[in-house]
């Protein structure tokens, strides 16, 4: 096929895809690294779940929605805006479509994650929804409520028992506080998950005591809950950015600082200690600059938030962050200070966010010269296994926690 | 002394060609014959380690500002030819290999000979 590109003397044009061919050097990294000797556990990586819509709407009960869904696969998108892959400039995007995988039973989905996580060297992954992340922005509730059944349906049905190296998380319909309940616990046992997923974009207040049942039922399975953020160039905010990387760099930040500040600021963390609390997608720098904002608001204000019993910066050096798109400033001193404010070595979760565009390898954590090798370890993989229990055995049956 | 690559014929390049050819057993590089110049650089991008060269060759983006400083939209610079990283979009000025957004990075620069037909790059 022909890439779009600037001008016909520099056409490019590709007779075939290889995930594997394109991560030759990812592979190169995870030999000269020895990546394959320790569990390596991405905590957000990503299928197009979109190209597997006419499955997914099969679950889907109510026939007027079904028939909505069939003549309008597209809504579960919603109107995020944007063009992630740089004009064409990510190959893999464009040339995903035409990438052949057998015709052996096994679903699409799980070939082509197999193939990159085998190349990074990466042992199990969480696995992510990618038009879903918009959809807690439609307005009509019941087709949050809807997908989100349907694709759990599927997801725990025909794509989780598949392959043990491959976890999901529980998609909670936040817009409906019953619903997300009701599939909080019938899928949150379910085999091969292992969190609940809040998707960031989205305008509801996640301390509405609406939620409370939930919460306390998440406490409950032990099971981590992820905020996994997004953007939304149709926010009136973002809308006033005319530029993608601006609605990106903002948005994927912006609405997890905002759910941070609810949580934090209606004493979530000590009505519910225990749950594992994850933000991902937003990058790094933003806790620093948060902590330190909060601390000093709530030094002269504490009466405000009376349900607090320690600093903010405290609440949130206690919670999770993943890694990607993890910053990495010329200057490595100031991600040297965001790892020790956010406690990187028990703290952060590597994530890839593959096959994404702005993707990160396990190299970024493991060529970093401030760690050693158990915090590296610990980043990669250990701090994952240690929040969501994971059962490592299959592949390292020696394992031990650093 | 640096080691001889034969990269192929000239004549089986024409205007933007690239060919990417073994540096040993786990390296490439990849030769261009670019505006009637050849270049040479490593395979791997100074950011993640991608295959840079196996990207796109896209012509510079410029925006167009009137006198007036008024914003009047983007052209392409052809003038100016940018290898592009496929892994994450990373850009670089096929003249010297550096990094366009930060020239303080760069591709690893090779030389490259055309003696008679013959095309070498020197690794």
């Amino acid at each position: 096929m022909d890439l779009a590109t600037s001008d016909r003397y520099h056409a490019m044009s590709v007779d075939s895809f290889d995930t594997e061919k394109l991560l030759t050097n990812a592979a190169r990294q995870r030999d000269a690294r020895r990546l394959n000797e320790f569990p390596i556990f991405d905590a957000d990586a990503h299928h197009y779940e979109g190209e597997s819509i006419s499955e997914i709407i099969e679950f889907i009960d109510d026939d007027i929605l079904n028939h909505l869904a069939r003549a309008n696969p597209g809504i579960i998108s919603g109107g995020r805006g944007g063009y992630q892959p740089v004009g064409g400039r990510i190959t893999r995007y464009p040339l995903r479509k035409i990438e052949e995988t057998p015709a052996d039973g096994t679903h699409r989905d799980i070939h082509l994650s197999r193939r990159w996580m085998d190349a990074m060297g990466i042992d199990y992954i969480g696995l992510f929804p990618t038009g879903m992340l918009g959809i807690g922005l439609i307005p009509q509730v019941e087709i949050e409520v809807q997908y989100a059944r349907a694709y759990m349906r599927w997801l725990t049905e025909k794509i989780l028992p598949t392959d043990p190296r491959i976890k999901g998380y529980v998609f909670l319909p936040f817009n409906s506080p019953e619903a997300a309940y009701e599939i909080a616990t019938e899928f949150g046992d379910k085999e091969g998950i292992i969190g609940f997923l809040i998707t960031s974009p989205r305008y509801k207040p996640v301390h509405d005591n609406a939620y409370m049942k939930t919460y306390s039922y998440i406490e409950e399975t032990g099971k981590p809950l992820i905020f996994h953020s997004g953007l939304n160039w149709n926010d009136p905010l973002m809308s006033v950015t005319n530029r993608f990387i601006a609605a990106h760099a903002l948005g994927f930040t912006l609405y997890n600082v905002i759910h941070m500040c609810n949580w934090i600021c209606n004493a979530l963390n000590e009505r519910f200690p225990n749950i594992p609390v994850v933000w991902t997608e937003s990058g790094l720098a933003w806790v620093p600059w948060l902590a330190q904002r909060l601390d000093n608001d709530y030094k002269m204000r504490s009466s405000e938030i009376p349900g607090l019993k320690k600093l903010p910066s405290e609440y949130m050096g206690d919670m999770f962050y993943t890694s990607q798109p993890m910053e990495m400033p010329n200057d490595l001193s100031f991600l040297e200070s965001t790892f020790k404010m956010i406690n990187a070595e028990t703290q952060l979760l590597y994530a890839s966010d593959y096959p994404h565009w702005d993707a990160d390898m396990p190299s970024t954590i493991y060529d970093l010269p401030f760690l050693d090798e158990k915090a590296k370890r610990n980043i990669l993989g250990g701090n994952a296994i240690r929040i969501f229990d994971l059962d490592v055995s299959d592949r390292y049956p020696n394992y031990k926690a650093a | 002394m640096a080691k001889e690559i034969l990269v192929g014929k000239a004549s089986d390049f024409k205007e933007g060609d690239k060919k990417i050819v073994p540096n040993g057993k786990t390296s490439e590089i990849g030769v261009y014959l670019v505006h009637g110049n050849w270049y040479a650089y490593a395979n791997l991008c100074p950011h993640q380690g991608g295959p840079a060269c196996e990207g796109l060759l896209m012509a510079k983006v410029e925006e167009i500002i009137a006198e007036d400083k008024t914003y009047q939209g983007m052209k392409f610079n052809h003038d100016e030819m940018h290898i592009v990283c496929p892994w994450h979009g990373w850009e670089f000025d096929i003249a010297d290999g550096q990094a366009v957004a930060d020239r303080k990075w760069s591709l690893r620069k090779f030389e490259v000979e055309v003696r008679g037909e013959d095309v070498y790059v020197l690794a």
